[in-house]
């Protein structure tokens, strides 16, 4: 028959929607891990699940099948995150940026003249092959546990900015911070998790 | 006296603000001047792309059960079960 696609290939189903009231099984676990990521307290976190379905379900007829059920959860998630920021911010102001991670600025990467300290701190010559890194679940428990050593803050700044790739402008109007404030919080944590990374992926045992 | 060079402490910040903003032209180029005669900031401005590359290649790998096996506890998800129910009426 022409122009009637064959179902066995050409032909695909347009995605539906699974029931809502599968959602917090199939997809709660997911969404949950992925919220702590950023907001890091399970309370929190556990909110941000919660709206992210009702809102879910609200949206549900504009749902157009072109990303999987979870893609499409995840990207209302992304701004149900960024609200619960606007709220604790309106709630609890920041604290005071400097202050969080002024220890790790004065952690002895660099000589009184600001250089590396050779043989110390020096990045080393990480081996080429990033894709093959990226395979291992070795790197991602240990860029995990990086990442769980930086201040909450920090955390939540990094994740937002590379995860989420939010604008820098977004951040700061979610996180009401100045954005010379977010630029060094960004580098900060950039900085302790590049030097995690290498102390434990890459083997520079610790100075 | 201005400084020709920058020292690493100040080409380390550089090279993660430009990952957010354009920087001003003079900076620019006495970065690239720095990072031409500075092997380790250079490699450092790469790994510092490695890790983004790596964070946005695929989150999912931080949040695989493996990786993390916290999830709701068993009456966040009875909860969650009953809104959605509540709502979806």
């Amino acid at each position: 028959m022409p122009g009637r696609p064959r179902p066995s290939e050409a032909y695909v189903e347009p995605r539906r929607l699974s029931d809502p009231q599968t959602w917090a099984d199939q997809h709660g676990d997911y969404l949950f891990r992925c919220a702590m990521l950023r907001v890091r307290d399970r309370e929190l976190a556990e909110e941000v699940v919660q709206d992210t379905f009702l809102a879910a379900l609200q949206a549900r007829g504009r749902y157009a099948g072109q990303s999987s059920e979870r893609s499409w959860l995840v990207g209302i998630m992304k701004h149900k995150i960024v609200d619960q920021f606007r709220k604790t911010c309106r709630e609890q102001p920041v604290d005071d940026p400097d202050a969080l991670g002024r220890e790790m600025d004065n952690d002895g990467t660099f000589d009184e003249g600001g250089h590396w300290k050779l043989d110390q701190t020096a990045p080393l010559d990480w081996p080429d092959n990033p894709a093959g890194i990226l395979e291992r679940k070795q790197f991602w428990d240990i860029l995990k546990h990086c990442l769980g050593e930086l201040p909450p803050k920090m955390a939540q700044v990094f994740s937002l900015r590379e995860v989420d790739e939010l604008s820098t402008e977004e951040i700061c109007e979610a996180m009401q911070i100045s954005s010379a404030n977010l630029w060094v919080l960004l580098h900060r944590a950039r900085k302790h998790l590049r030097q995690c990374l290498e102390a434990k992926q890459f083997g520079r045992s610790p100075a | 006296m201005i400084k020709l060079f920058y020292s690493c402490a100040e080409a380390t910040r550089l090279i993660s603000d430009a990952m957010d903003r354009s920087l001003p032209v003079g900076g620019r180029i006495k970065l690239r001047a720095h990072l031409f005669i500075c092997r380790f900031c250079d490699r450092y401005r790469r790994q510092l792309q490695f890790l983004r590359a790596a964070v946005r290649w695929d989150i999912s790998r931080l949040v695989e059960p493996q990786t993390d096996p916290s999830g709701l506890s068993p009456e966040a998800k009875e909860r969650l079960r009953r809104r959605l129910s509540a709502h979806s009426e």
